[in-house]
């Protein structure tokens, strides 16, 4: 199936009150965060997605594709799920060379077998844009680092399992370039769904969805004032990342340093 | 009453699984009654009594291998749940013997494996997996989508037939499928047999004889390099 629209019809908060966002369509190709203090019930909003909610759980939330009933085999059936869930405790348990187990993986998923290979390079080439620590075919995937893994995670999900929705649920940011990355997932014509606390994400995003009190409370379109601003904060986030990087160094911070940061 | 046998390797999750089964089961107006044959400890009859309020039992087959336990046990223990006025039995059994598989015509067969126990796991686990209705994967919030993937396929090689179904047991992700199997299965027959041949279940070592090398038996000898070995089917 061609999916080219998922909504989602609100249901009931957590204290019983009508959701105030009752209908929300997210289209192929947008670039979606979901964000809320902890407990406001992002993680319920994705599995409500992922289980294609039929008003059967708990909030009462209906999920629509291409403004039908999704097919009983997107549940049913693995195989057919439109869905790839990339969670903060999703990792690799292979210890297999990466380009042997990519290959492993893509063997299942392509039919045309004169595209393994092809898929491979490709995956491993978008990993690398992500992340500036090379991942090298001949390394053992459990030699990866956090932030190697989770580029290898993005890219595999995107171009091998290449299905039209990914969820990424409150995965870690260390060690990825998050404007590469973005840019990157806008080349591909999906609807990425980020749950996330990381204020670059939010900000880089179409739009992102304001989590309350179990309910979705508001959407908000990334408008050219705080696209302006996300601008700012990526300076300020990597004036901060800089700053670490020296302390974990082991060198000495200066008065004057710390201005410039703070005044960039 | 309607069978459903659960199998599979320690901490799969096949009790987390019955849980979500169970709580929704009752929601649905369907009482389930729990037992559970274990080699030598559990303590899931006495949780899952006092969190539903269902009637549970568990037995221990000691020596036996646990899958044949349940050969011995199941026929008492229908008479049980139906004395319980319950429409389901749920039994879960530890799966520990790879040569036999627990599952009875007639009632549903249910494997539970975990995503995480690596993308081989299901070439190793022989009748329990192949003779199962469904297989349940559990455990899929934690591995790479990859996985999750090569992990199906590599059931699918295995056991073409056998339905997969993906859940977390943990938020109760995938798991209305399985009511829905549970209360399609028709009830069980008033007689009812093993599915599958079990293996042979003796050998000249299980009755006593020590002595090495395959030369000092006989019945079912092994020389090493014959690779070719019972897998009760
Ligand atoms: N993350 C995660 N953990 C799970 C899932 N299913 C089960 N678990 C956890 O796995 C552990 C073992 O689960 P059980 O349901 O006790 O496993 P079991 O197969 O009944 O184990 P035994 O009866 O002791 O062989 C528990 O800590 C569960 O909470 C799942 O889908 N995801
Ligand atoms: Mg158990
Ligand atoms: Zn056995």
């Amino acid at each position: 199936m061609n999916i080219q629209k998922m909504t989602i019809f609100g249901g009931r908060s957590k204290s019983g009150l009508p959701e105030p966002v009752q209908r929300l369509d997210l289209n192929m190709g947008d670039v979606v965060s979901i964000v809320g203090s902890t407990g406001a019930g992002k993680t319920t909003l994705i599995n409500d997605i992922e289980l294609f909610a039929d008003a059967n759980t708990p909030t009462g939330r209906r999920l629509l594709i291409n403004g039908e009933k999704p097919p009983a085999e997107y549940r049913d059936n693995p195989a057919c799920n439109p869905i790839a869930l990339i969670t903060q405790h999703t990792t690799f348990l292979s210890d297999l060379p990466v380009g042997e187990f990519l290959t492993i993986h893509a063997n299942i998923r392509s039919k045309d077998k004169s595209q393994i290979e092809d898929l491979v390079t490709r995956t491993l080439a978008f990993a690398n844009q992500l992340t500036g620590e090379p991942v090298q075919p001949l390394i053992r995937m459990t030699e990866l680092s956090g932030g190697q893994t989770r580029a290898l995670l993005i890219a595999d999900a995107t171009i091998i399992c290449n299905t039209p929705i990914v969820l990424l649920d409150e995965v870690e940011n260390a060690g990825i370039n998050r404007n590469r990355a973005i840019e990157l997932l806008r080349q591909y014509r999906k609807i990425f769904i980020f749950v996330t606390h990381d204020p670059r994400i939010a900000l880089l995003s179409d739009y992102r969805i304001v989590v309350k009190d179990g309910s979705i409370s508001d959407v908000f379109h990334t408008d050219e004032i705080e696209r302006k601003c996300g601008e700012r904060v990526s300076v300020l986030d990597d004036a901060l990342t800089n700053l670490r990087n020296q302390l974990r160094r082991g060198e000495r911070l200066s008065q004057a340093e710390l201005e410039s940061i703070t005044c960039a | 009453m309607r069978l459903v046998i659960c199998a599979g390797p320690a901490t799969t999750g096949k009790t987390a699984v019955l849980r979500n089964i169970i709580r929704r089961l009752l929601e649905s107006g369907n009482r389930p009654a729990f037992l559970k044959i274990d080699v030598q400890y559990a303590e899931e009859d006495e949780q899952i009594a006092k969190e539903f309020n269902i009637p549970t039992k568990k037995t221990y087959s000691g020596e036996l291998c646990p899958d044949h336990c349940g050969v011995m046990v199941l026929g008492d223990a229908m008479l049980w749940a139906k004395k319980e006025n319950c429409q389901v039995l749920l039994v879960e059994t530890a799966g520990l013997c790879l040569r036999c598989a627990p599952y009875v015509d007639g009632g549903l067969g249910m494997v539970v494996l975990e995503a995480t126990s690596g993308m081989n796991l299901p070439l190793k686990v022989g009748p329990m997996l192949s003779l199962a209705d469904i297989a349940v994967v559990t455990k899929i919030d934690r591995v790479s989508q990859a996985e999750r993937e090569v992990f199906r396929a590599r059931i699918q090689d295995v056991a073409p037939k056998v339905r997969i179904h993906e859940v977390n047991a943990l938020q109760g992700i995938g798991i209305d499928p399985l009511v829905e199997r549970v209360l399609a299965t028709p009830p069980a027959p008033e007689r009812m047999f093993l599915r599958g041949t079990p293996p042979v279940g003796t050998c000249t070592i299980c009755v006593g004889k020590k002595e090495v090398g395959w030369q000092a038996h006989f019945g079912v000898v092994r020389p090493l390099d014959q690779q070719t070995f019972y897998r009760g089917e």
